[in-house]
C-alpha cells in the first residue's frame, strides 16, 4: 500500500441515483406530451419548446459564470424548467415570449433565490403566471386547425357540451402540452414506474379537485354536476399535467408525508375554487404557486413523531 | 415464508456472495499482541498485569473498570512487554496491554474444561460471562453480563438473537450459524436459564435461506426457541428495528430493550456465551469477514483478539492492487481505516478493502428536497431538516425534530441523490446536544 487511503464518516455507500438522473427521467417523461404538442400544433410548438429549453439553459450558464458559481447545467434541471414552461404556453405566442419566460424562470425565480433547491415556487409556473398577467390576450389565444376558439374547459364553464373522447386524445385547442390526457398518462406512468414520483400528491390532488368541485357546485347553488362535467374538469385544462409534473416538483412540495397530504388537498380546494367560483375557467397554475408559498408552513407543523415515541407516551409498552 | 420486517429502511446491494461460501478458517498469530483497555462501551478496563509478567492463554489481564465496562483476557501465552497508548480502530490512541506471543498457547488452569450449565445458578452464569470479558460482538460492544442483568429478569418474555447480518459484505454470523448451530443453540439455552418466562426467537434475513433451514430443522419441536425469517432490508439488525419486526413493540432512545420485555443478543455473542459457560473458554477469538473487491481471497477467518489487522489481511491472501478505502465493519456503519497497523478488538467484525470509494466519487450537491431520506429513515425522522438544523448549530431545533432518536444507520445518506452527508450532520448534532447536556449538568453541580 503506497497510496494514501480515503477516510470519511460512515456510511461509505452512495446512491446510484443522482440529481441529474432524476431530472433526466422527468425530461424523458415530458417527451410524449411534447411530441403530441408538436403533432397537434405544428412546427411552431417545436420552435417554442426549443427556445424555452435553450433560453433556460443559457440563462443558467451565463448567470453562474457571471457570479462565479459552479456551472450546474449538467444536472438537467434547467432543461426540465424550460420544457415545463413550453408545454404551458399556447402555440400562437410570439417567439420572444418563451425566451422572456425562461429568463424570468431561471434568473428571477431560481438563481436569485440561491439556485437549485432554493426556489420558493415552481420556476416554470411562476414564469407562466408572469406571462399570463403581462400578456393576457396572447397567452389565452388558442387556435386549433386555423380556427380561434374556446378551450373545452372554457366551453364547460359556459355550460356548453364537450367531446370527452376528443379531450382524452387531446385533439383540441389549449396549451402545447396540456391537451392530451393519453400522452400525459404515458409520461406519468413512466415517472411512477421509475419511482421518481409517488402517487400521493397527484392522486390526492386530482381526487380532491373533483370532490371540491362537486361541493362548490352544490354550495353555489349550481346543483349536482353531471358526469360529463366532472370528466371534463378532470381531462380539461392543466389539472393532469399540473398534478403529475408540477405539483410533484420536489423543491416546492412538502418533504413530510402528512404535509404532502395537506398540500394535495389544498391544491384540490384552490383549483376547484378558481375553476368553479372564479371568473376564469382555469386555476391550476395559480393553485400550485400559491400552495408552493405555503409549503414551509405546512412542513413546520407536520414534523412526524419519531419511531417509538407515540406508544411510549401512551405507556403502552410497559414490561 | 411468513416474513416480518420494520418500517422504511433501504435495499442495498448485498455483496455477500464474495465470502459467503468460504468456511471459517482459524489463523494463529505470532509476534506482538495488543489489547486496548477501551474496546467496549463504558469505563476502560483496569490492568491486572504489569510489564515483565508472564501470562497464559485465557488469563484475565484486565478487570472491568466500573459497572458498565468489561474484562479482557489474553488470547495467547507470553510476556507482557509494556502498557502504553496504541492506535485503535477508531483512529484514537488508547492505553493498551502489549504481550509478546511465545507461540506456545499454554492455557490457564481449567481452560477448556466442560461444564454443565444446568448445574449453575443464574448468578454463577452471569459471573462467568463477566469474567470472560464478553461484549456485544455485532459492533456496539456493550457488556453482555450487564445486558443479561436487567432489573426485571422475570418479566423478560423475549430473548431475540440477531442473525439478520444486514450490512453488505459481512458473512461471519452466517458462517457461524451454518457451521456451529449446536453451539449457538446451547448458548441460547444458557441465556434462557436467566429468563424463566422468556421465549427465544432467532431473527434471520431471508437472503440466508440455508441458515434458516438448518436452524429450523435443528429446532423442530423445541418449544422455547424458534426461527423467524425476516425480509432482507437494511437496517434489519438494528436493535429497535429487530424488536419491532419480531414483537411489534417499539422502543425509543430513552428506553432499553428490557423496558419492552426484550433482550437482544448477536449470534457471535451467543456462541461466546456457550464457549465461556460450557467450555470454560473466555472471549479470546472472533470470526471476521475479510472481503471487498480489493482483497485477493475474500474469506471468513477465526482470529485471535489482539492480532494486528495487517496480519489478518496477510492471512487472507493480502490486498489486490491499490485499494482506495479500507473499512473496519460494514460499509454502512463501519469505520474507515488509514492503516492496518492496529489491533483486532472484540467488536471487529470485518476488514473490507474497496478499490473504488463512492464517497470521494460523489461529492455533495444542493438538496433538491426529494424526500428520499424521509422514505429511508427507519426512525421516521426528517433527515433533511435535521441536517439544516445541525449545520447551523441550531441544536434546540435539532432536538425538537427528534434528532436524538437517530440511530446513525446511514440510510438517509445512502439514499440521497444529491449525495449529501446527512448522517454525518446528525452525528454532529447528537454529539453536540450530548456535550451541551453534560456542560449544563456540570454547571448545575458547581
Amino acid at each position: 500500500m503506497n497510496s494514501m487511503l480515503n477516510v470519511s464518516v460512515s456510511p461509505h455507500l452512495r446512491s446510484e441515483t443522482g440529481t441529474s438522473s432524476i431530472m433526466r427521467d422527468v425530461a424523458i417523461a415530458l417527451l410524449p406530451v411534447c411530441f403530441f404538442g408538436v403533432y397537434n400544433n405544428g412546427y411552431r410548438a417545436l420552435i417554442i419548446i426549443l427556445i424555452c429549453v435553450a433560453a433556460a439553459v443559457l440563462t443558467e450558464f451565463v448567470f453562474e459564470k457571471l457570479v462565479h458559481r459552479p456551472v450546474t447545467i449538467g444536472d438537467f434541471s434547467a432543461v426540465v424548467t424550460g420544457m415545463i414552461l413550453a408545454i404551458n404556453l399556447p402555440a400562437t405566442v410570439p417567439f420572444w415570449m418563451p425566451a422572456l419566460g425562461s429568463v424570468f424562470a431561471i434568473l428571477i425565480v431560481k438563481q436569485l433565490f440561491g439556485g437549485l433547491g432554493q426556489n420558493f415556487m415552481n420556476p416554470a409556473l411562476a414564469a407562466r403566471c408572469f406571462l399570463l398577467i403581462s400578456f393576457t390576450s396572447q397567452m389565452t389565444n388558442f387556435v386549433y386547425d386555423g380556427v380561434a376558439g374556446a378551450t373545452p374547459l372554457a366551453a364547460l364553464k359556459a355550460g356548453e357540451n364537450v367531446d370527452l373522447l376528443q379531450m382524452f386524445l387531446g385533439t383540441h385547442g389549449g396549451c402545447i402540452g396540456e391537451t392530451s390526457v393519453l400522452a400525459i398518462l404515458v409520461g406519468a406512468g413512466y415517472l411512477l414506474v421509475r419511482r421518481v414520483i409517488s402517487i400521493r400528491i397527484p392522486g390526492l390532488y386530482i381526487l380532491s379537485t373533483l370532490v371540491f368541485a362537486v361541493i362548490l357546485n352544490l354550495v353555489t347553488g349550481a346543483g349536482m354536476p353531471s358526469g360529463t362535467y366532472l370528466l371534463g374538469q378532470l381531462f380539461g385544462g392543466g389539472l393532469l399535467i399540473g398534478a403529475f409534473f408540477m405539483a410533484t416538483d420536489y423543491v416546492t412540495s412538502p418533504i413530510t408525508r402528512s404535509g404532502q397530504v395537506i398540500y394535495a388537498l389544498l391544491l384540490g380546494f384552490l383549483t376547484a375554487l378558481f375553476r368553479v367560483v372564479g371568473k376564469s375557467a382555469e386555476g391550476v397554475s395559480y393553485a400550485i404557486i400559491i400552495s408552493n408559498i405555503i409549503v414551509p408552513l405546512i412542513e413546520r407543523v407536520t414534523v412526524p413523531k419519531a419511531f417509538g415515541q407515540k406508544r411510549a407516551k401512551k405507556g403502552g409498552v410497559k414490561a | 415464508m411468513n416474513l416480518k420486517t420494520f418500517l422504511r429502511g433501504i435495499h442495498l446491494r448485498e455483496e455477500k456472495e464474495l465470502a459467503e461460501n468460504s468456511a471459517i478458517r482459524k489463523v494463529f498469530p505470532d509476534g506482538e499482541m495488543v489489547y486496548p483497555l477501551s474496546q467496549h462501551i463504558g469505563a476502560p478496563a483496569k490492568p491486572l498485569v504489569k510489564p515483565g509478567d508472564h501470562v497464559l492463554m485465557g488469563q484475565q489481564i484486565a478487570e472491568p473498570g466500573g459497572v458498565i465496562s468489561a474484562a479482557i483476557c489474553s488470547s495467547v501465552s507470553g510476556t507482557v512487554k509494556t502498557i502504553e497508548p496504541r492506535m485503535t480502530v477508531m483512529g484514537e490512541t488508547r492505553d493498551a496491554i502489549v504481550i509478546e506471543n511465545d507461540g506456545l498457547y499454554t492455557p490457564v488452569e481449567g481452560f477448556g474444561t466442560k461444564r454443565d450449565y444446568q448445574s449453575l445458578s443464574p448468578e454463577e452464569i452471569r459471573t462467568i460471562i463477566r469474567d470472560a470479558g464478553i461484549v456485544g460482538m455485532g459492533g456496539a460492544g456493550f457488556s453482555t453480563a450487564v445486558k443479561l442483568t436487567p432489573k426485571n429478569a422475570e418479566k423478560i418474555d423475549y430473548l431475540i438473537i440477531n442473525g439478520a447480518e444486514c450490512e453488505p459484505y459481512l458473512t461471519s454470523d452466517y458462517r457461524l450459524m451454518l457451521e456451529r448451530p449446536e453451539e449457538l443453540i446451547e448458548g441460547i439455552r444458557v441465556m434462557l436459564r436467566l429468563f424463566p418466562s422468556a421465549h427465544c426467537v432467532i431473527g434471520i434475513e431471508d437472503n440466508k435461506p440455508e441458515a434458516i433451514k438448518l436452524l429450523s430443522d435443528k429446532l423442530a419441536g423445541d418449544s422455547k426457541i424458534s426461527v423467524q425469517p425476516l425480509k432482507t432490508k437494511y437496517p434489519q439488525g438494528g436493535e429497535r428495528m429487530l424488536i419491532h419486526a419480531i414483537t411489534g413493540r417499539d422502543i425509543n432512545s430513552t428506553m432499553l430493550p428490557a423496558d419492552a420485555g426484550c433482550i437482544v443478543q448477536n449470534v457471535a455473542t451467543a456462541i461466546a456465551v456457550y464457549q465461556a459457560v460450557c467450555c470454560s473458554t473466555p472471549l479470546i477469538t472472533r470470526v471476521m469477514t475479510i472481503s471487498g473487491d480489493a482483497v485477493n481471497t475474500p474469506c471468513n477467518l477465526e482470529v485471535f483478539i489482539g492480532v494486528s489487522h495487517q496480519a489478518v489481511m496477510d492471512a487472507a491472501g493480502g490486498l489486490k492492487g491499490e485499494p482506495e478505502k479500507l473499512l473496519s465493519g460494514g460499509p454502512m456503519m463501519g469505520t474507515a481505516l488509514f492503516t492496518l497497523d492496529i489491533p483486532v478488538q472484540k467488536t471487529s467484525a470485518s476488514i473490507l478493502a474497496l478499490s473504488h470509494d463512492p464517497v470521494a466519487a460523489n461529492p455533495s450537491t444542493p438538496c433538491i428536497h426529494c424526500g428520499r431520506c424521509v422514505s429511508a429513515c427507519p426512525e421516521l425522522l426528517v433527515p433533511q431538516m435535521l441536517q439544516v438544523a445541525a449545520d447551523h448549530d441550531d441544536f434546540e431545533t435539532f432536538e425538537k425534530l427528534h434528532g436524538m432518536e437517530c440511530i446513525e444507520c446511514g440510510c438517509c445518506t445512502a439514499a440521497c441523490p444529491a449525495h449529501r452527508t446527512l448522517t454525518q450532520s446528525c452525528k454532529y448534532g447528537k454529539a453536540s446536544v450530548n456535550r451541551l447536556r453534560r456542560e449544563a449538568k456540570a454547571a448545575q453541580k458547581s
